[in-house]
């Protein structure tokens, strides 16, 4: 505005004759009005005072210089030139031309140097003026795009936080400053804007914002899974949670084959392709013109849609022919009927589901698949240790009730509706089901022992304690209300933390489940410690996987006593030494690390750390701190030798007290390294 | 759950008869691996709240630990009892009745989905037919690939139906697997 009024100052002040303004088609008239010479003098006389102006206002300036030449010119050369104007204005393509052109004659400070000239001088000097402007305003109007979006970063401010609060979300600019967030944090160092003052917390609340206001997650959500991810993995994850995964289906081979199914289904028109390398029973269908879940082929039984997510824990739990299986949450039977495909209808399957809308659809998938080797039933899991008798089956499958943060593609309302309490309750669930899994189970079976604990949620909290862990799943894209950061992580360690639950309350360990290209499960999470074996579980993810997120962890039951016995070794090989490179956080890296038995060979430096093992028993349950660094720092003191085997430790410091020996088996590794180094040097 | 009584063991025999004919022997002698152990048991005829199941002993002994109220399904359904007494066969024992059929009806791809429907089998839509078929007899219904569709009851002899026009009924519906979708609740 007060560009405005300067010009229309200048413009007072200067020898133009008086103002005559046409404001409706100023644009239009511009071009042709340049090219007349006795306009250009008052031009030039106006544009002398122009050349201070900011940039910012230099369209409006233009603009009004532009109405006040019109009006110039209008006043001078009568109406006549102003009908020729308007005839060639007509016919003037750009409206913006006239004002590069305008402007140009503006910004020039030539005063009537040309005054006299010739007609002919004068319109090639227009010519080139009239060039010369266009060039600097398009290099101009390059510069100002650019400054609009500015080199450097900055986080808004405050205001203009409360501002936007205000206004209904941009989205498109949403998306720029989650992009630019994500390129700062992904470097922050390096990138890091200069002289802001802001540490990389403020740009992670910020991003959390901003992600959960662009992709509708809550804010506990968003909180989660910004912590188990590094930022750039973190946006991969939430795109594939916004997309769906594709169809899958199974073939029943109980029925037929998949090279079979494949061309029948081909030939009705859908599009089809075998799933990926680890499965012989899958296919992935893109499109199909029949519903594909409609065709005779799959009333006849034939196939079952079930995502490939679902797959996983069969698979894992590899049932043999003529076990006792127990699948304690089958509606709607897609595992059930894997598992009986597996095992040829032999032996028996007890299909239990506690909800008695979704017995219906379980037993009607058996029947159409032509199962018939199955008792389904209608309890609370954890009644079944009770009504089949304890230690009783070989294999256990448990898809337990989960938070559905895996399956977040399927049902958007699980970005919105889980909070860190619905997340506890899923947990304690768990916890107490795989307690009763672990009890139907027979460690002595000839064949089995086995229990498979899957969730189609990523969280570690519903994974991690007990044993369990339970869709990816939902699956990341893949799924609350406003928590402390402090609790949050507390909550998150679930999904392992279910499964060290059930390491610490009963005899079993961690076996590899064969499913080699998933994630290996977190071992260690912020403060959190788990068992080292529990990277032998396994996490996939939607925008790694490309199916629904999952986890999957395979447990072997040892004896059948209540008690963990002090055999739970970490069973630490060099198989699955796949370290994740998606957790950022070192501390995860070091678990893995120790838990990694380093090449020790022989028995004696083993019986040595034991030993050392049993003395530092005493200090390492309090040594065991949430800090990063104290973690290597405990001292080995000799306090009171409990050399007795491990049955005497107690529960709580049992698991701990493995941590601990792997750690110093590496210590140990590392020092006869070094001490091999010398040698080898002399 | 328990075994059938007298009565009920003749209709749920008499339906099957029709449908099976001598074959009924072999259904009800059908060594079974199912079980743990390694020597085959045979099936049996159960009966739970009103259905009745085809299931190996070895199964129904080890459902018996499971009490009647959460007990929900084990082995193959295949039929139920209605409050008259009558006994209808449901489409899930369609995987018996199929593989012992006697008499067998192969429908024409244009009229398979008809017939999923729970449209009547016309003569339009008979792709192949076999000998021997007397009206009232149970017919299996597949497709051309030999897959089981449904079954139904023989509305006309072999004979008459080389002389029915096109639209006449040959076979009546009783019951078809595109009740999985349709009839979800009911089974």
């Amino acid at each position: 505005m007060d560009a405005l009024t300067r010009n229309k100052k200048k413009v007072a002040h200067s020898q133009t004759p008086p103002l005559y303004k046409r404001t409706n088609s100023s644009p239009l008239k511009k071009a042709p009005k340049s090219q007349k010479p006795p306009l250009k003098k008052q031009r030039k006389g106006i544009s002398e005072e122009k050349p201070e102006v900011s940039t910012d206002e230099k369209e409006e300036e233009e603009e009004e210089n532009e109405l006040s030449d019109q009006g110039d010119e209008g006043s001078e050369s009568g109406s006549d030139f102003f009908s020729d104007d308007d005839d060639d204005d007509g016919e003037d393509t750009e409206p913006l031309a006239g004002d590069f052109i305008d402007g140009s004659d503006h910004e020039e400070g030539i005063l009537g140097s040309d005054f006299g000239g010739s007609k002919l001088e004068r319109k090639s000097r227009a010519i080139d003026r009239k060039r010369k402007k266009e060039e600097k305003d398009a290099e101009d109007e390059f510069k100002m795009n650019i400054k609009e979006i500015p080199d450097e970063f900055q986080l808004p401010t405050q205001k203009e936080l409360e501002e936007e609060a205000r206004r209904p979300p941009d989205l498109p600019s949403l998306q720029i400053r989650i992009r630019e967030i994500v390129r700062v944090l992904s470097n922050f160092k390096d990138l890091r804007p200069k002289g802001d003052k802001h540490e990389r917390t403020d740009f992670v609340e910020q991003l959390k914002a901003d992600l959960g206001s662009y992709y509708g997650y809550n804010e506990f959500l968003i909180g989660t899974l910004i912590e188990m991810f590094p930022v750039v993995e973190l946006m991969e994850l939430i795109e594939a949670f916004e997309k769906k995964r594709p169809t899958s289906i199974r073939t029943n081979t109980l029925k037929t084959r998949r090279r079979d199914l494949a061309d029948v289904l081909l030939n009705r028109g859908v599009n089809l392709d075998p799933l990926s390398k680890w499965s012989k029973v899958g296919l992935i269908v893109y499109d199909s013109q029949v519903p594909i879940g409609a065709t005779p082929e799959y009333l006849a039984g034939f196939y079952m849609l079930q995502s490939a997510s679902s797959f996983l824990p069969v698979m894992a739990l590899a049932p043999r022919e003529k076990e006792r299986v127990v699948d304690m949450a089958a509606a709607p039977g897609g595992k059930t009927t894997y598992v009986a495909a597996l095992m040829k209808n032999t032996g028996i399957i007890y299909a239990n589901e506690m909800k008695v809308p979704r017995l219906k659809s379980l037993s009607a998938n058996l029947h159409r698949m032509g199962v018939t080797n199955t008792i389904v039933c209608n309890y609370d899991g954890r009644e079944l240790p009770k009504v089949l008798g304890q230690n009783s089956v070989d294999r256990v499958l448990l898809d337990a009730p989960c938070s559905g943060t895996g399956v977040i593609s399927k049902d958007e309302s699980v970005k919105t509706s889980k909070s860190a309490d619905d997340i506890k309750k899923f947990a304690h669930l768990q916890k107490q089901l795989i307690l009763g899994a672990i009890d139907l189970v027979d460690a002595n079976s000839k064949t089995g022992g086995y229990i498979v604990y899957s969730t189609c949620s990523i969280m570690i909290p519903e994974v991690g304690e007990p044993y369990f862990f339970c869709s990816t799943f939902f699956f990341f894209s893949w799924h609350l209300h406003v928590l402390s950061l402090f609790s949050f992580v507390q909550q998150i360690m679930q999904n392992e933390a279910v499964i060290d639950y059930a390491l610490k309350n009963r005899d079993v360990k961690l076996v590899p489940c064969g499913l080699d290209f998933g994630r290996p499960g977190f071992s260690s999470f912020i403060e959190h410690r788990f068992h080292p074996s529990l990277e032998k579980t396994r996490r996939f993810y939607p925008h790694i996987h490309n199916m629904d997120g999952f986890f999957v962890a395979k447990l072997k039951k040892m004896s059948n006593a209540m008690q963990p016995s002090g055999n739970v070794e970490p069973d630490i090989t060099m198989e699955q030494a796949q370290v994740s490179s998606s957790d950022d956080d070192d501390e995860k890296v070091e678990a893995i690390e120790e838990s990694e038995k380093p090449p020790v060979t022989n028995g004696q430096p083993k019986r040595e750390s034991n030993t050392r093992e049993n003395k530092n028993k005493q200090k390492i349950p309090r040594s065991k701190e949430i800090d990063k660094g104290k973690r290597n720092k405990y001292t080995k003191t000799g306090s009171s030798n409990v050399e007795e085997p491990r049955k005497q430790k107690k529960k709580r410091s049992q698991w701990k007290n493995e941590i601990a020996q792997a750690r110093e088996e590496k210590r140990k590794a590392m020092r006869e390294n070094a001490k091999e180094k010398p040698k080898h040097r002399g | 759950m328990r075994p059938l009584d007298e009565t009920e063991t003749t209709v749920v025999f008499e339906k099957l008869f029709k449908f099976v004919g001598n074959n009924l022997k072999k259904i009800v002698e059908n060594p079974s691996d199912e079980g743990p152990e390694s020597t085959p048991g045979s099936y049996c005829f159960r009966l739970q709240k009103n259905r009745v199941y085809y299931v190996s002993e070895a199964l129904v002994k080890r459902a018996t630990n499971i009490s009647r109220k959460n007990l929900v399904s084990f082995g193959t359904c295949i039929g139920k009892y209605t409050h008259a007494g009558s006994f209808h066969l449901t489409i899930m024992s369609l995987n018996i009745l199929a593989a012992n059929a006697k008499h067998k009806v192969w429908l024409k791809p244009t009229s398979e989905m008809s017939f999923l429907y729970g449209n009547h089998v016309l003569k339009g839509g008979l792709g192949r037919i076999t000998d021997s078929i007397v009206p009232g007899d149970g017919v299996v219904v597949f497709s051309m690939s030999d897959v089981p569709l449904g079954f139904g009851i023989a509305a006309k002899s072999t004979q008459d139906c080389r002389k029915l026009d096109p639209n006449g009924i040959v076979v009546l519906h009783q019951a078809d697997i595109g009740e999985y979708l349709r009839d979800e609740d009911d089974l």
